[in-house]
């Protein structure tokens, strides 16, 4: 089983990556880009079958390691 | 009166601590590994060091902040045991939880690294009272992680209870309310991202960080 985790900063967090980000595709020509928010993706591998169990426990690992609530949020994703 | 400096894996600020340590004591310093599970017996003062502890993985001070050893620090700052944290360490006395609020990037995305001028804004604590009428104090700066974030409930909390020790006069990093270190409720739990360690020596260029020392260590 597979867990991926999206961690990034809260909505209202300022984040002065993305706003680098947006800048220099704005440079680049991409006049669409009106925002960047940069994140990062953790992947684990996990052993068990049980999905229920895998998730609640990955939820364990984020409020305790993987994100600081103080400034960031998580989606988990379980993969068979 | 016995103090300890913590020792992560790329901490390198753990020398300067202990040298300023020994500058006010008389006394060595001992030096904590991270994999130790306790302090020392009768340890009085802790400082966890600046540096890069864990390459700054995952979050700066992350890792650190579950050590075995910070474990320990955390159930003894608890009981009231001083505990100082300096730029990476007061990054990971807030990923513990013992202070409030968070270190992000830098708002300009610079690595800042030179003398700072600040405000001391409460003479009264336990890592101030020696400055006695002395407000304007200048630390060394040297980080790219110093941007103190908490929510407005939290910083008008810190605000109103006079936890808010020093200020930057003229805000390297994008600190909320120019603020550059705090303690915790109690008081005996302080963090600040200048390095009052590296101000104690005229060849520093200036020892406005001798007098933290001296007030910490004559309140035990």
């Amino acid at each position: 089983m597979k867990a991926i985790i999206h961690v990034g900063l809260k909505p209202g967090v300022l984040d002065p990556q993305g706003r680098a980000i947006a800048r220099s595709l704005s440079d680049l020509g991409f006049n669409e880009v009106q925002q960047a928010r940069q994140g990062k993706v953790i992947e684990l591998d996990l052993s068990g079958e049980d999905i229920a169990l895998a998730e609640s426990r990955v939820k364990e690992m984020c409020e305790k390691l993987l994100a600081n609530t103080v400034i960031e949020s998580y989606l988990i994703e379980i993969e068979d | 009166m016995k103090t300890a400096v913590i020792v992560f894996p790329a901490s390198n600020c753990d020398r300067d601590a202990a040298v300023a340590l020994e500058k006010i004591t008389g006394h060595k310093a001992e030096m904590v590994w991270h994999r130790e599970t306790s302090l020392p017996a009768g340890i009085d003062f802790v400082v966890i060091p600046g540096g890069f502890s864990y390459g700054d993985y995952l979050r700066s001070g992350a890792m650190a902040a579950r050590s075995p050893i910070v474990k320990d620090i955390v159930a003894k700052a608890k009981l009231g045991l001083p505990v100082a944290g300096f730029c990476n360490g007061f990054q990971i006395l807030t990923e513990t939880g013992l202070l409030p609020g968070a270190l992000m990037r830098n708002k300009n995305l610079k690595f800042v690294c030179r003398p700072e001028k600040l405000k001391i804004t409460n003479g009264n604590t336990r890592y101030t009272s020696k400055y006695g009428n002395k407000i304007d104090v200048t630390f060394p700066v040297a980080h790219h992680d110093g941007n103190y974030f908490a929510d407005d409930e939290t910083l008008n909390k810190l605000e109103k209870s006079g936890r808010v020790v020093f200020r930057y006069v003229d805000n390297p990093n994008g600190s909320a309310r120019d603020i550059a270190g705090i303690c915790n409720e109690a008081g005996n739990v302080f963090g600040m991202m200048p390095h009052p360690e590296r101000a104690i020596d005229p060849l520093h260029g200036g020892t406005d960080g001798l007098d933290l020392f001296k007030s910490i260590i004559e309140s035990i």
